[in-house]
């Protein structure tokens, strides 16, 4: 498995996941489809992490050994933080969708179009 | 010798009493306070005491006095400075500017008493004074260019002074107009000076500094020294009514006497001729420009006298007369003899002054300007009479008064010339001597002989207050109370001013001295202080001259006097022609019938208006079009949906990622 592999699995992730915000007119979907999104950015970060070594490192090639380069663990730790800020979003977001759908009477997008005025 | 500071108070003293008549008199003691007069006349005095101290001081001079010019303007490469420059030629201006502006302010504290606008017409006369004053003295041709249109700024106030009459308004209008034709050409020649300031001629000069100028005109090309002479002239053919550009002159008239009086004799029109002889070098090093002064000067001599034989209002024939007489000046500077012209200028001051004081006097009485109801006004007005007879004597060119002194140079310089133009003026000059002579005694007759024709009753016969028409204008204005004719001298304060112009048309001319030395004034004196030589005097040419003249006036005498023939028929005999003359050859009805209405109104300014409309309108209406439409097409795109808005985002992001692709690398 090489680098691109991941990538391309994040690109197709990231667009359908773009796809269907964009599309989806119910906003349970479209925030589903965000959280696809999210995802593919890990998948990117975490391939990433693993299979580049950081430039600080890349210069100094003779006192840290290659087991140490496998141990940078940067994209992990950010997709850590994506997954635990996602599950906060979508708690957010539910918690509008609940108000909307009180004040509305739907949760259908094409309804909300408050930004009009 | 006079100090820059006295040299400076002759122009500041005049604009002082401007300034205290506009901002203190008229404001707190009102606009008929008779202070504003006394002012202007104390201000106008001490000017002329100290002109006359800076003439005793340039007489032991051969040189200018000068004194350095002070910085002005200074942008780089750019220098423009002010300063006085004290001549000869500008002490005698100095001399005659103040020295009739002070007689006309006393006259007018008489002929002005009941006008409304009495400290306003002294506050422009001190300011009409003030801004010629700084024309003769100015040292910079920027400084003399602010000054000169400054003139015709006065002029423009003091013609159109009774401005509720249409009349004076369109007089003034068109004086101004007609006169800044001119002075587009005075501009041009300015600038083309400044695009010199590189060549050789003005090493080490500056193009703006007359004496700077004068000095170099000897080396510029003669290409550059004929263009900037033309342009030079052309300023001053406007000024001085040369023609083309003389329609504005008679015009002028609307305004009051005084002001008629100062125009024609000190400030507006001498300040053309004025600029003539103070670039005289530059005309000097152009054959062509010369040529083209001295036809001109010559043509407007011949031209303006016709007209002055058939005009019946007084003061219109005294304009022709005047501009007649600044063709002679014209004349004298193209065959080669500023001195001349300046001294001729100098007579012609004062007895056209005092013609003038003696047709408001005139008018002062019977209330109009036109001559068909005057008429034997002499015995009820001798002492207007007697000088006005001398004003006209001195204007033929009679022997021995000024005139006779001056005109006589002038011809003699033209007799003298060797160019083949100089024969053909003379001969123009010497027709002009014959018609100023029979249109001056014409006015005479029609004036002060026969029987009275009954002053502005006669010209207004309803009963009650006379209609404000064409000639009872110096007084529609001024006189609330019914005015009628009153066939008595005018006060002493009009008399004494017309007495002194009176001794001066008739002496004035012994300053030039042609025939030897005379009480301690040594022969030619005028002619040699402003220039080398002198043409000396000419017998034969003198005796031809005053005979040619004389027969004028005797012909005068037959046809309105004795009436054999009478007018009446002479002007039958001369039908087509006296039309012709009437209508001013047709001048005005060109300028305004073909070259303003035609030409102006239904070319250019149709034009421009379809322009105005079709072009510039269409594209604004087009920009407006534009916006309207263009926020029309996009306004559904802020349709309040977040997805769409997320659509032209994305569609923005993959567009900036295309660029970066395809541009970036």
């Amino acid at each position: 498995m090489s680098l691109e592999n991941f990538l391309l699995l994040s690109v197709v992730l990231f667009s359908i996941g773009l796809y269907g915000a964009l599309t989806r007119r119910n906003v349970v979907v479209v925030l589903m489809s965000i959280e696809l999104m999210f995802n593919a950015v890990n998948v990117a970060a975490v391939a990433v992490s693993r299979y580049v070594t950081p430039a600080a490192l890349r210069a100094d090639t003779t006192s840290i050994a290659d087991a140490v380069v496998q141990r940078v663990l940067t994209g992990q730790v950010f997709a850590l933080f994506v997954i635990v800020v996602a599950a906060a979003e979508v708690a957010l977001g539910l918690a509008i969708v609940i108000a909307v759908y009180r004040s509305r009477g739907t949760v259908d997008l094409t309804q909300v179009n408050l930004m009009k005025r | 010798m006079i100090s820059e500071l006295g040299a400076w108070a002759i122009f500041l003293l005049p604009l002082a009493s401007f300034a205290l008549i506009a901002l203190v008199i008229r404001p707190f003691l009102g606009s008929r306070s008779r202070v504003s007069g006394y002012v202007t006349v104390l201000a106008i005095g001490l000017a002329f005491l100290l002109s006359a101290y800076a003439l005793r001081s340039t007489l032991g001079h051969e040189q200018a006095i000068g004194w350095p010019s002070h910085r002005w303007l200074a942008i780089s490469g750019l220098d423009i400075r002010i300063g006085i420059l004290m001549d000869p030629l500008t002490a005698i201006m100095l001399v005659v500017v103040t020295g009739v502006s002070l007689l006309v302010q006393v006259y007018s504290l008489g002929y002005m008493k009941d006008d409304e606008g009495y400290a306003r017409y002294f506050a422009y006369m001190s300011l009409f004074t003030a801004s010629m004053v700084g024309v003769v003295m100015a040292r910079s041709i920027i400084q003399l260019y602010v000054f000169w249109e400054l003139v015709g700024l006065c002029s423009y106030l003091l013609i159109g002074f009774w401005h509720q009459r249409p009349a004076a308004a369109a007089a003034a209008k068109k004086a101004f107009l007609v006169t800044r034709i001119g002075d587009v050409g005075f501009l041009l020649a300015i600038l083309y000076l400044f695009l010199q300031r590189d060549t050789a001629a003005f090493a080490g000069r500056n193009p703006f500094e007359i004496p700077d100028i004068l000095a170099a005109a000897g080396m510029m090309t003669t290409f550059a020294a004929t263009w900037t002479a033309l342009g030079v002239f052309a300023g001053a053919a406007g000024k001085s009514g040369q023609f083309p550009l003389h329609t504005w002159l008679p015009d002028a008239m609307e305004g009051p006497t005084p002001v008629s009086s100062l125009i024609h004799a000190a400030t507006m029109v001498a300040a053309g001729v004025f600029l003539t002889a103070r670039f005289f070098p530059l005309f000097e090093h152009s054959a062509a420009a010369m040529t083209t002064v001295a036809l001109v000067g010559g043509f407007t001599a011949v031209f303006a006298a016709t007209m002055g034989l058939v005009m019946y209002d007084i003061k219109r024939v005294l304009a022709y007369s005047t501009i007649s007489q600044l063709g002679y000046m014209m004349l004298a500077i193209g065959v080669g003899a500023p001195a001349v012209a300046i001294f001729h200028l100098f007579t012609h001051a004062f007895f056209k002054c005092l013609l003038f004081l003696g047709a408001g006097s005139v008018s002062h009485a019977i209330l109009t300007f036109d001559m068909r109801f005057m008429g034997g006004l002499r015995k009820a007005m001798p002492w207007t009479y007697a000088t006005f007879l001398i004003g006209a004597l001195s204007l033929a060119g009679v022997f021995p008064l000024a005139g006779f002194w001056s005109k006589d140079e002038v011809l003699l310089s033209a007799w003298r010339g060797d160019k083949g133009v100089d024969s053909l003026v003379f001969w123009l000059a010497f027709v002009a001597v014959f018609l100023t002579a029979f249109y001056m005694f014409r006015v005479i007759i029609m004036t002060f002989h026969g029987p009275f024709r009954g002053g502005v009753g006669a010209e207004h016969p309803q009963p009650g207050p006379p209609a404000r028409g064409e000639h009872d204008q110096d007084h529609a204005a001024g006189e609330e109370a019914a005015p009628s004719v009153h066939l008595a001298e005018s006060p002493l304060v009009m008399i004494a001013p017309m007495l002194v112009l009176a001794v001066l048309a008739i002496a004035a001319g012994y300053v030039a001295n042609p025939l030897g030395d005379l009480a301690g004034v040594p022969a030619h004196w005028f002619v040699e202080f402003l220039e080398e030589h002198a043409e000396g005097f000419s017998p034969g040419l003198a005796a031809a001259s005053s005979a040619v003249a004389l027969g004028g006036v005797g012909l005068a005498a037959l046809v309105y006097g004795r009436r054999s023939p009478s007018p009446e028929a002479v002007g039958r005999a001369f039908g087509p022609i006296r039309t012709l003359l009437l209508n001013r050859y047709y001048m005005d009805a060109l300028y305004e019938g073909v070259i303003v209405r035609s030409l102006f109104y239904q070319g250019i300014a149709r034009g421009l208006n379809w322009f105005d409309r079709e072009v510039i309108d269409r594209f604004v209406d087009f920009l407006g079009w534009l916006s309207r439409n263009g926020g029309r097409t996009v306004a559904p795109l802020q349709n309040g949906q977040t997805q769409a808005y997320g659509v032209v985002i994305s569609l923005g992001v993959l567009a900036i990622i295309g660029v970066y692709l395809v541009f970036g690398r």
